[in-house]
């Protein structure tokens, strides 16, 4: 297990290595120069030394890419070009949204997904099974958005129990915090736990046509016994796959849900990044990312070698 | 006063006739043993008993474990008496065992979801049963995952979940046909050892019918869902009533003769030729170990002889056939068919491959569903640098398919509409439409019932007159490989242990390892005077 962990996390860092090279290249390597975006057409020779001096773009390209990754190395990201602000701190404030609101609803699609689909499996064919998928096929085909602005109208309009939008922020306590972020988390767990629901009956199913299941029956296992004590745990494997995907695809793929929330996330500073040609911040930001998918998948990889001793033993 | 008696039981899935009434009895410690080719009911007979039968099946009669009627108890009832009045063993061991727990945990639960008793008493038992089938505590400790357990080892542990809480009545279906020879031996013997040692009534499903006449006390033969014959081992031996009883035995045995060899003339070569695999580094800085699947093997194969290679599972024998076909390259010797090699320059040479074809083991696998008949026969034409086009295509392949004894209308079905033996007919007709030097078997009769077998053997011998083939012929049957080839060779971990004429070889084996696989294979006993 532990040679197993450290080859993972060997593989995680060279692959955060390739990523910060790719980042940089594509970026920074690429036609146009920041300082005369910054300043405009009609900008003086000795400005546009003194502004590159300051961004640190007048070193060769090699050492720049250095000083980029040691400066994030102690969490240095650089200064947005647009808001002559630390980019460290615009994406640490983002983050305190985006990551909670992530967690949250990634832990609410488990919630209703494992239950759903362990029920359509066990029932399958059956009235429970057909309503559980109709659900599924439902929650698949509406977009997200679409449920974010009903639940406006349901839970905020009408029954006034959430507002509408914005973010109470984390001074408040933690519980003002979750509840300003619960109407967003459902919007964007509920697609996603529709597929999570398809992807654990299917898998399960799988795993109930396994001879094994038969000898547990021939044990005296009972049907439902059978599988909660051998299906549910072989069959996590692709689950597991698709929450590291959900995880990733939450953090920086909820802008919809930012804008109709108008919560101040991660989405939504690349966004306007972006539209200012603010490389530095779509930079970090986008390295940032590759980082969270990085390291989720290599939790997903312990958690497969948790599920499944084959894995363990396999060097 | 018997254990288990089924009566007049008949079973239907979704309304089509599975069992017809269906009769027998067995006795404590007594071993009955249901025979019959595939499609008979042998195994959905031992899932009535477990009731364990699929959806939509639908059951009349009965079946009384100690004058209580299975058929009638509820499902929870069931579930107390499954495991612990009756245990059940399977075919496949490679897949019977959770991958996810260990066999101390499966050996234990069947003991703790009876509430039998305590966990520590559950623990000192499952090590006791692992340790009486043959899994000592000192290498086989309770926190073993399956996937460190080799075929024969985890079928000691399902049967020890199985008689751990010493069941009157213990179901083996088919519980040596994935094993090798040598294992299967073990198996049944221990299978014998825990009836004796038990007083537990064994019902044994299974279609080798050397292993019925070696285990059984009783046979039921069955047939198409019905008991066709039944009666205690020695007396159906020497008195077999149904004619097909006879045949089945008669087929088991079944014996062909070839024709006669022509003169020497190599065609195959193989000389020292050994292939490796590297094995999964250890550590991230240690030099990965490799593994010689096939171990500086050498020998010849003449144009028109038959060959046979014979061998247990993991010997090299599939790894070898790859490099012949070409299919794999390689690390040190040579190849070489009608003096080309089959492998130059790292690529595989087409002008060598044409001239070889195979037929695998699985009948149902090895054709695309999708296509007819006609096409999946002419696929090796693509082979050649100018393929029969029209009429000519045509009449290759009417040709190929009525000397394999089927008719030329069947080009435009599908595949699905045949049977596994029409299937391996389709095959071997694929194998011969472009007349090649060299045909592979491997394992091409394993997967088929011994009637269908017998008929493939045949078919063998009359194409071996007609197109006087070469063929290497390689299964683990050793029966098999007996009658259909000239010589024989016998392999072990990647090395020719042996090698000669194969009644010879059969009759005198030299070789220890030989010798001990032609005792570890069930023989059927001698019938050729009742069966005449």
């Amino acid at each position: 297990m532990l040679r197993y962990t450290l080859k993972r996390l060997i593989s995680l860092l060279i692959s955060l290595m390739v990523a910060s090279v790719v980042i940089f290249m594509v970026i920074e390597v690429a036609p146009g120069d920041p300082a005369s975006f910054m300043l405009g057409v009609n900008a003086q020779e000795d400005t546009l030394v003194a502004l590159r001096a300051e961004l640190g773009l007048d070193v060769p390209k090699v050492q720049r890419y250095f000083n980029w990754v040691s400066g994030m190395l102690v969490g240095d990201f650089g200064t947005s070009y647009t808001y002559r602000t630390p980019v460290s701190q615009m994406i640490a404030d983002r983050l305190w949204v985006s990551l909670p609101l992530a967690l949250y609803a990634l832990a609410l699609s488990t919630l209703i997904a494992f239950p759903a689909g362990i029920y359509a499996a066990a029932r399958r064919g059956k009235p429970g099974d057909l309503t559980v998928m109709g659900a599924t096929q439902l929650g698949i085909a509406v977009p997200n958005f679409w449920f974010a602005m009903m639940l406006v109208l349901i839970f905020a309009i009408n029954l006034r129990w959430f507002n509408a939008g914005g973010f109470a922020g984390w001074e408040n306590g933690l519980w003002t915090g979750l509840h300003s972020l619960t109407l967003p988390a459902i919007a964007l767990a509920l697609p996603q736990a529709a597929i999570l629901a398809r992807v654990m009956r299917s898998s399960l199913l799988d795993i109930l046509g396994e001879d094994f299941m038969r000898t547990a029956r021939a044990k005296g296992v009972s049907r439902r016994q059978a599988l909660w004590r051998h299906g549910v745990r072989n069959a996590l494997i692709p689950v597991l796959t698709i929450i590291g995907l959900q995880f990733s695809f939450l953090l920086a793929g909820s802008i919809i849900i930012e804008k109709v929330f108008y919560l101040p996330g991660l989405g939504r500073l690349v966004f306007q990044a972006i539209s200012a040609r603010d490389l530095i911040v779509v930079e970090s930001v986008v390295m940032l990312l590759v980082f969270a998918v990085i390291t989720v998948n290599f939790l997903v990889d312990l958690a497969y070698a948790a599920v499944d001793p084959r894995l363990r033993s396999r060097t | 006063m018997s254990l288990l008696r089924i009566e007049n039981l008949s079973l239907s899935i979704h309304s089509v006739e599975i069992l017809k009434r269906v009769n027998l009895s067995i006795a404590p410690g007594q071993i009955v043993a249901v025979t019959g080719e595939s499609g008979s009911g042998k195994s959905m007979t031992a899932l009535a008993v477990m009731q364990l039968l699929p959806n939509g099946a639908q059951v009349s009669g009965s079946v009384l474990l100690e004058d209580q009627n299975l058929l009638t108890l509820s499902e929870p009832k069931m579930c107390t008496l499954r495991g612990a009045s009756v245990g059940m063993v399977f075919q496949e061991p490679m897949t019977a065992l959770n991958p996810v727990k260990n066999i101390g945990d499966q050996v234990m639960e069947t003991i703790l979801i009876h509430k039998a008793m305590s966990r520590s008493q559950a623990q000192a038992r499952a090590q006791e049963v692992l340790t009486r089938v043959g899994l000592p505590q000192d290498r086989f400790p309770l926190s073993r995952y399956p996937h460190e357990l080799s075929g024969g080892q985890r079928q000691r542990v399902v049967i020890a979940m199985a008689i751990a809480l010493r069941p009157k009545l213990l179901i083996a279906d088919e519980p040596t046909t994935a094993l090798d020879v040598t294992t299967q031996a073990q198996i049944l013997d221990l299978l014998k050892g825990l009836v004796r040692e038990f007083g537990m009534g064994l019902l044994m499903i299974t279609h080798d019918l050397a292993v019925v006449a070696d285990m059984a006390d009783k046979i039921v033969v069955m047939r198409h869902g019905e008991v066709v014959e039944s009666g205690a081992t020695t007396d159906l031996l020497h008195n077999m009533q149904h004619p097909y009883t006879r045949m089945l035995f008669k087929a088991s045995g079944h014996q062909v003769t070839l024709p006669e060899r022509p003169q020497p003339q190599p065609l195959l070569e193989v000389r020292n030729v050994i292939r490796t695999y590297r094995l999964p580094r250890k550590g991230l800085f240690d030099i990965p170990e490799h593994h010689r699947a096939v171990d500086n093997v050498s020998f010849a194969l003449n144009r028109g002889e038959r060959l046979g290679l014979v061998g247990e599972s993991g010997c090299g024998k599939s790894t070898l056939t790859k490099a012949i076909l070409g299919l794999d390259e390689v690390q040190a010797g040579e190849i070489r068919l009608d003096g080309q090699a089959v492998f130059s320059g790292h690529k595989p040479n087409l002008a060598v491959r044409r001239k070889m074809h195979v037929v695998f083991q699985d009948p149902y696998g090895s054709f695309n569903p999708r296509h007819r008949v006609a096409r999946l026969i002419a696929e090796p034409f693509h082979l050649l640098e100018t393929p029969p086009t029209g009429s000519e295509r045509q009449d290759r392949i009417a040709e190929m398919l009525r000397a394999v004894g089927l008719s030329p209308d069947d080009a435009d079905k599908y595949i699905h509409e045949f049977s596994g033996g029409q299937r391996q007919r389709i095959a071997i007709a694929r194998a011969l439409v472009i007349q090649p030097e060299l045909i592979l078997f491997d394992e091409a009769v394993s997967a088929l019932d011994v009637s269908v077998r017998a008929q493939i053997l045949d078919l063998l011998a009359e194409l071996c007159a007609t197109y006087s083939l070469t063929y290497l012929f390689i299964s683990h049957d050793l029966s098999v490989v007996r009658t259909i080839t000239d010589r024989v060779m016998v392999m072990q971990a990647g090395k020719i242990v042996e090698e000669g004429e194969t009644e010879q070889v059969f009759a005198q084996p030299k070789h220890p390892y030989t010798q001990s696989l032609i005792n570890a294979a069930p023989t059927l006993p001698e019938i050729s005077d009742n069966v005449a």
